[in-house]
């Protein structure tokens, strides 16, 4: 693999839009090139030199290039919006769109990630060691279509609305989940290994979701089809015994599937 | 300030110039016959010279355009403009924003833009649109096809009182044309009904389609307006709906144009004719039904019609078709916006993807062609996409080279399109190429001549407004069958515009946008004594029924800074 090294001068109070820097951009390119990048820092155009000390060394062939942020940027967004191969590393925080509109490729985010990473994904895989904000994984604003393909995973908690309009692809949070994940899903697995607090499944038509932990608040519009041991999810079998609903029935023709642990969801069951 | 353009081929349809190489001077904003030779030089030699292009039937301007941006942003990241260049930022692909509109309509020689549905209550906020948008001078079509005073008067039979209060809504709104939209079928939807055809009657009012669209065609007449009524028809998108389609156009037929102002020769000014051709009774069944309207347009004098051409592009649909907009939201299940403005219309608006491979929209991609192809007289017939609806302005070049080139067309028939579009249509046999001097009868001469405006627009003789549009390709050299990606690209990025002798766009790329265009309207009267009695009756029901105050309702002329007002008496 063949490393560029950016390390943070500091983080500017208006954030840096940094989907000109993915392994797919940087590919032939030399180091001083690599400085010369432009990006935008709101309204204005800047030069990724401004903002990053540049390291390492590039390679002609993206899929061979890993992208290390060496520090905290957490006024940085869209950190590798639209990549398709390659690697990039953040050893810190990102803020928001970190992976949107991902096709291929892998990105590791070590600290927290904003709101919006995995918007639209549609391949690769986006790692979030930390805690990531609301939308993750979700459509953009207005469109009917989300995050379809890829494997979205997050260590920490999460915020609302997470998974809106899923299409596809894999959604794995380890941590709690606040109000609404799946809302409008279509497809696609979403597992939360946390509890959530409310609305699972929100008019969801399709996919399934997975709930280990509690969920506070269910939803009146979902069917209960009986109890399920070991519930085979695509080809990986998840332990456990699990309450089965399809819904959400507040849609037309809704086809949705919830699994929710049996312990701790007593006030849920029928 | 003088300029001249030299040596360019020009298409001139209305002064019958067909690709003679010529000069085109200009003075002072105006097409003039000579010029001193201290006149500035454009060169367009081995290029295409047009009048700049006319828009009868868009939508740019007002609630529902503004309601399509708003709940679709994703459709907004589909097409951006940065504000390099003294140009204002803006995006949207199918609904672009008010200064983009301008500067893509430009871009493609387009200089006059028609708002071809302006709900009269709202009609301030469309009047503000126009104010931000660049270039193109335009005008809006105020709605009347299910307004309650004139189903009212219709119905007393007292047309005088109609023609009074549709001169006064011109006047008041700022509005430049009568427009119908599903006649009786939008006040029918206010009670969750539509109608199916000319002969249903509306709830309460009790008058059918055909008595509006009648009542409305001898109004035109006298008042004297520029432009035909600008009708679209009931039934709009069901199969079946050709017969309701082919019986609308004949009621106004013996009906004499009067004109007070233009060269109009036409009563009636159909649009988005392509929605409106289905044969059948349902999808399974349905067959295309173009060559019948094409055939009644052919063998008559008194319409001319605008195709509404699928583009094949995810867009966004709308119309003051409330009850059409409902069936489209249940028929494809994504959002949908409806919007009631008290007694005067509605609207809809639904996003809807016109899919090559899928069956329907492949087959209303032939209809809409075989309408172009059927139709013998270019002078009967306009270019719109009805635009955004069924797809967006922006995609004009693209169906100018379909209508130029068999081979585009062949292409995307045998390798793109469903084959419905081969089995329900007859576009496949069809192998018409529209000629250079035909696109500019369609895309300029005929729609000024129809909208009542083409002493000075949609042709290139002495005392038209020098709007011109060149373009880089040459007949003479180019092959218009096999080089149709020339064609495509060469009438969206113009080699010159200009507006008014200015040059706006250089190769495609605005140069000046700072210039705003005028806005056509209406300044007449009905008979003193049926104004002073609609007078009383607006004022009673603007207590009555009204959410403003009459007083709230009028378009100063401080919205209108290039105010052109027709029909002064």
């Amino acid at each position: 693999m063949a490393e560029i090294i950016l390390t943070p001068k500091s983080q500017p109070q208006v954030p840096i839009e940094a989907d000109t820097i993915t392994p797919d951009a940087i590919a032939g390119k030399s180091i001083d090139e690599i400085k010369n990048i432009e990006l935008w820092f709101g309204n204005k155009k800047a030069l990724l030199s401004d903002f990053f000390d540049v390291d390492g060394e590039s390679s002609e062939n993206a899929s061979e290039i890993k992208i290390i942020f060496d520090g905290d940027v957490y006024n940085t967004k869209r950190i590798g919006q639209g990549m398709t191969t390659g690697e990039i590393v953040v050893k810190g925080n990102a803020s928001m769109y970190a992976g949107a509109e991902m096709k291929g490729g892998k990105i590791t985010v070590e600290g927290d990630a904003g709101p919006w990473a995995g918007r639209d994904m549609e391949g690769g895989e986006l790692t979030i060691m930390g805690n990531a904000g609301d939308y993750i994984g979700s459509a953009y604003r207005g469109d009917w279509r989300g995050m379809s393909g890829g494997l979205l995973t997050v260590y920490g908690d999460v915020g609302n609305e997470i998974a809106e309009f899923m299409l596809g692809g894999k959604m794995v949070i380890k941590g709690n989940v606040n109000i609404m994940p799946g809302v409008h899903m279509n497809g696609g697995t979403l597992i939360i290994e946390g509890n959530v607090k409310a609305r699972t499944g929100g008019e969801m038509k399709g996919g399934t979701i997975v709930v280990k932990g509690v969920i506070g608040e269910f939803l009146p519009g979902f069917e209960f089809l009986g109890v399920e041991k070991d519930v085979d999810i695509e080809g990986e079998v998840i332990e456990g015994n699990f309450f089965k609903f399809k819904g959400d029935l507040a849609t037309k023709g809704a086809g949705g599937i919830i699994y929710a642990a049996t312990a701790g969801n007593g006030h849920i069951a029928p | 300030m003088e300029k001249i353009i030299k040596n360019g081929m020009v298409y001139d349809p209305l002064n019958n110039i067909d690709g003679d190489k010529m000069d085109i001077c200009i003075r002072d904003g105006q097409v003039v016959d000579s010029v001193s030779d201290k006149a500035e030089v454009i060169d367009a030699s081995g290029k295409i010279v047009m009048a700049g292009g006319v828009d009868p039937h868009t939508h740019i301007a007002g609630a529902k355009v503004n309601v399509g941006r708003m709940y679709r942003p994703e459709d907004s990241k589909k097409d951006v403009e940065t504000n390099f260049g003294g140009r204002r930022a803006g995006s949207g692909f199918s609904v672009p924003s008010t200064f983009m509109t301008g500067y893509r309509y430009a871009q493609m020689g387009y200089t006059t833009a028609m708002e071809a549905a302006m709900p009269p209550l709202l009609a301030r906020h469309t009047h503000e649109e126009f104010h931000d948008m660049p270039i193109i001078d335009h005008a809006a079509f105020p709605l009347f096809g299910n307004n309650w005073f004139v189903m009212k008067y219709i119905k007393e039979g007292n047309l005088d009182k109609c023609a009074a209060y549709a001169a006064w809504l011109l006047r008041v709104t700022k509005g430049y044309a009568i427009k119908i939209v599903n006649p009786a079928g939008t006040e029918a939807w206010a009670w969750g009904g539509n109608v199916h055809g000319i002969n249903d009657p509306v709830p309460y009012f009790d008058v059918t389609g055909a008595e509006i669209i009648k009542g409305l065609a001898e109004v035109n007449e006298m008042l004297g307006l520029p432009h035909a009524i600008h009708l679209h028809c009931n039934d709009l998108g069901h199969p079946g709906n050709y017969e309701t389609t082919i019986a609308s156009f004949d009621v106004p037929k013996d009906i004499t144009p009067t004109p007070k102002y233009g060269n109009r020769d036409k009563i009636l000014y159909a649009t988005h004719v392509q929605f409106h051709c289905y044969g059948g009774t349902n999808w399974r069944d349905f067959v295309s039904e173009a060559p019948k309207v094409a055939d009644y347009v052919n063998k008559n004098d008194h319409i001319v019609i605008d195709v509404g051409q699928v583009t094949l592009d995810e867009t966004t649909t709308m119309t003051a078709d409330g009850p059409m907009e409902y069936d489209l939201h249940s028929l494809n299940g994504l959002k949908w916006a409806n919007c009631d403005v008290e007694m005067e219309t509605g609207s809809g608006v639904v996003p809807f993807i016109y899919a090559a491979r899928a069956p329907v929209p492949a087959a209303q991609w032939g209809v809409g062609m075989e309408l172009f192809l059927h139709t013998k007289d270019a002078s009967k017939v306009c270019l719109t996409t009805d635009s955004p609806n069924a797809g967006p302005f922006t995609r004009y070049p693209r169906v100018i080279a379909w209508l130029m080139s068999n081979q585009y067309r062949m292409n995307m028939i045998e390798n793109e399109l469903h084959k419905w579009a081969q089995t329900k249509t007859t576009v496949a046999t069809l192998d018409r190429e529209y000629s250079l001097y035909e696109i500019a009868q369609v895309t300029r001469a005929t729609a000024a001549k129809v909208l009542g405006l083409s002493d000075t627009k949609g042709h290139l003789g002495a005392g038209a407004d020098a709007d011109i549009a060149v373009y880089d390709f040459n007949p003479e050299t180019q092959d218009q069958s096999a080089e149709y990606m020339a064609i495509e690209k060469a009438f969206g990025n113009a080699s010159y515009v200009l507006k008014d002798g200015e040059i706006v766009v250089v190769d495609g790329a605005m140069t000046n946008p700072d210039i705003y265009g005028r806005t056509y309207w209406i300044n007449t009267h009905g008979k003193p004594e049926a104004e002073e009695a609609v007078k009383a009756d607006v004022d009673k029901w603007f207590k009555q029924y009204y959410s403003v105050n009459l007083e709230n309702y009028p378009v100063q002329d401080e919205y209108i800074p290039k105010s052109v007002p027709l029909i002064e008496e």
